[in-house]
Parts: C-alpha cells; sequence; structure tokens
C-alpha cells in the first residue's frame, strides 16, 4: 500500500448514532469513510443501483470494504451482503456485518455467503483497530 | 469553586452514575474517541440519542393502542432504541429495552404500556444526568481547567 493511501470504508447503517460511531471508529483507525443511512444508498455508491446498470462502468469510486448493519428495514445487510458478492465489480471487496444480536444461524449464514466478518455491537475501537489491521495486510 | 474541587466533584458524579448502573462501559469507549479533531463528540452523539429517542418515544406512544397495535411495528422502534442506548452506554434504557422486547414477542399489550412507561423514566432519568454531567465540564472548561481522564476500577 503506497503512503497516504488510506483504505475507503463504506459504513452502512439506518441507525444514526451507530452511523456516527463507526464513522468515528474508522477514522481514528485511518481510514476514509463514507456512510449510506440504507441498502439501496449503499449500492448506488458502489454503482449496483437499479438505475446504474452501464453507467459507472470504470468510474465507480473505488472502496476497500464495506462494514454494514445486519437488521435494517427493508434490505438487510445479508440482503446487501449478496449483492454485493453476486456482482463482478465488487466480489472482491470484503464485507463486514455486524449486528446486536448474536445469532448463530444468521453468523453463520453471512459468513457462507462470503462476509469476511461478524462483529458484535456496540463498537469498539479494539473491533476496528483488528479489522483495518487485516485489510491493510490483505492490501500490502 | 476552584478547578481541582470541580474536577474531584465530575470524577465522583460520574463514577456514581457508573455504579447506578445508569451507564457501562461503552460510555468510556465514547470518551475515549474525543480529542482535538472532534472536541465534542460524545456530547454530539448524546444529543443525536436525545433527539433520536424522543422521536422514537413518540413513535412508541402513538404505536401502543389499547383498541389495535401493531406490534412489529412496536418491536421495530423498540429494537432502534436498544441499539441506540447500547451504543451510548445508556444500560439502564438498553435494559429497560430488552424486556419491552420479549414482551412484544408475547403480544402482551398490558406489559407492552407498562414498559414504555419504564424505557421513559429510564431515558429521563440518564438524559437529566447526562445533561447534569455535561454542564459540570462546560463550569471546568470555562475556569481554564481539563476534564479527567476517567478509568473504570471495577
Amino acid at each position: 500500500m503506497e503512503n497516504g493511501d488510506e483504505p475507503h470504508v463504506l459504513a452502512v447503517d439506518d441507525n444514526v448514532i451507530d452511523r456516527k460511531l463507526v464513522e468515528k471508529l474508522l477514522k481514528n483507525s485511518s481510514c476514509r469513510v463514507t456512510t449510506a443511512e440504507n441498502g439501496p444508498r449503499a449500492l448506488e455508491f458502489l454503482g449496483l443501483g437499479n438505475d446504474q446498470q452501464n453507467i459507472l462502468k470504470g468510474n465507480e469510486p473505488k472502496v476497500n470494504m464495506v462494514i454494514t448493519d445486519y437488521c435494517m428495514p427493508g434490505m438487510t445487510g445479508y440482503d446487501l451482503l449478496k449483492k454485493i458478492k453476486e456482482s463482478s465489480t465488487t466480489k472482491e471487496v470484503p464485507v463486514v456485518i455486524m449486528s446486536s444480536e448474536n445469532i448463530p444461524t444468521r453468523i453463520n449464514k453471512c459468513l457462507e455467503e462470503g462476509a469476511q466478518m461478524f462483529i458484535q455491537k456496540p463498537l469498539k475501537q479494539s473491533d476496528v483497530k483488528k479489522l483495518t489491521c487485516q485489510l491493510m495486510n490483505c492490501k500490502g | 469553586m476552584e478547578v481541582g474541587q470541580m474536577q474531584r466533584q465530575w470524577v465522583e458524579y460520574i463514577r456514581s452514575l457508573f455504579m447506578e448502573g445508569f451507564l457501562d462501559g461503552q460510555f468510556l469507549q465514547l470518551q475515549q474517541l474525543q480529542d482535538e479533531n472532534n472536541p465534542d463528540f460524545v456530547v454530539e452523539v448524546v444529543s443525536l440519542f436525545f433527539d433520536d429517542s424522543e422521536k422514537l418515544l413518540n413513535d412508541l406512544t402513538k404505536a401502543i393502542d389499547l383498541k389495535g397495535t401493531d406490534f412489529k411495528r412496536v418491536d421495530a422502534h423498540v429494537h432502534q432504541l436498544k441499539g441506540s442506548s447500547s451504543s451510548i452506554g445508556a444500560q439502564r434504557v438498553k435494559n429497560a429495552c430488552i424486556a419491552f422486547r420479549n414482551y412484544c414477542e408475547e403480544q402482551n399489550i398490558e406489559a407492552c404500556f407498562r414498559c414504555l412507561q419504564q424505557v421513559k423514566q429510564e431515558y429521563c432519568l440518564v438524559k437529566n444526568k447526562l445533561e447534569t454531567l455535561f454542564r459540570l465540564e462546560q463550569q471546568i472548561m470555562a475556569a481554564g481547567g481539563s476534564i479527567p481522564t476517567m478509568e473504570l476500577s471495577f
């Protein structure tokens, strides 16, 4: 990873407090952060939105990791994970799922679908540091 | 009151909030995120929490109706409130929400109504406590002092 090349993370959460918290935690770990309040907005940002098709091809913003809440109305974090893994442009992007509920079937479902990691909420600095270390190692 | 006294008062006060269960370790996480780049981080997040909670509590009050209650909707609101309170370390509010969700699952409307009162009460209490804490902080800063770093030893 070149100097000054901070990882760009897309953080998705419908809860405004959690968005602010995850943003700060990521910034403290030297990440550039974009937040989205739901799955559809996240997909739009990634260039995977319904109306986008081929419009952004090649010009999508470079995202090094997506971290998303599981429980969101409409499109869940799991649905979002699936869509990201289904697309050739984004399937290599690591996706981390956050949830306040520790449900083994839910965790397994996400990991089977290709989630990098499942993190328990509320998020702590140590969780995020661990994540970003992994991310930097992958890039380096 | 001189700065040292105000700082001791702050330490005693915040310690009591932990001892009485109003706040848990997650609040310390928030404080640790505050730095020169974000000197008002805790107040900003807590203010967001106040605004968000008040809206949720209003929605809950309207949604719990003896004539007909959409328990899924109620549960969704309580889930949000549980999440926010957990994220800022408002432990008693979070616990009240956990109990509330159990009754939503049972579709027990009277218990839900009681839970709502309980959650409102805990929210009011923690709001007052946090506002007092922030006032103390303002007084310390105004007197040229700094907020002590809090270490949990229990």
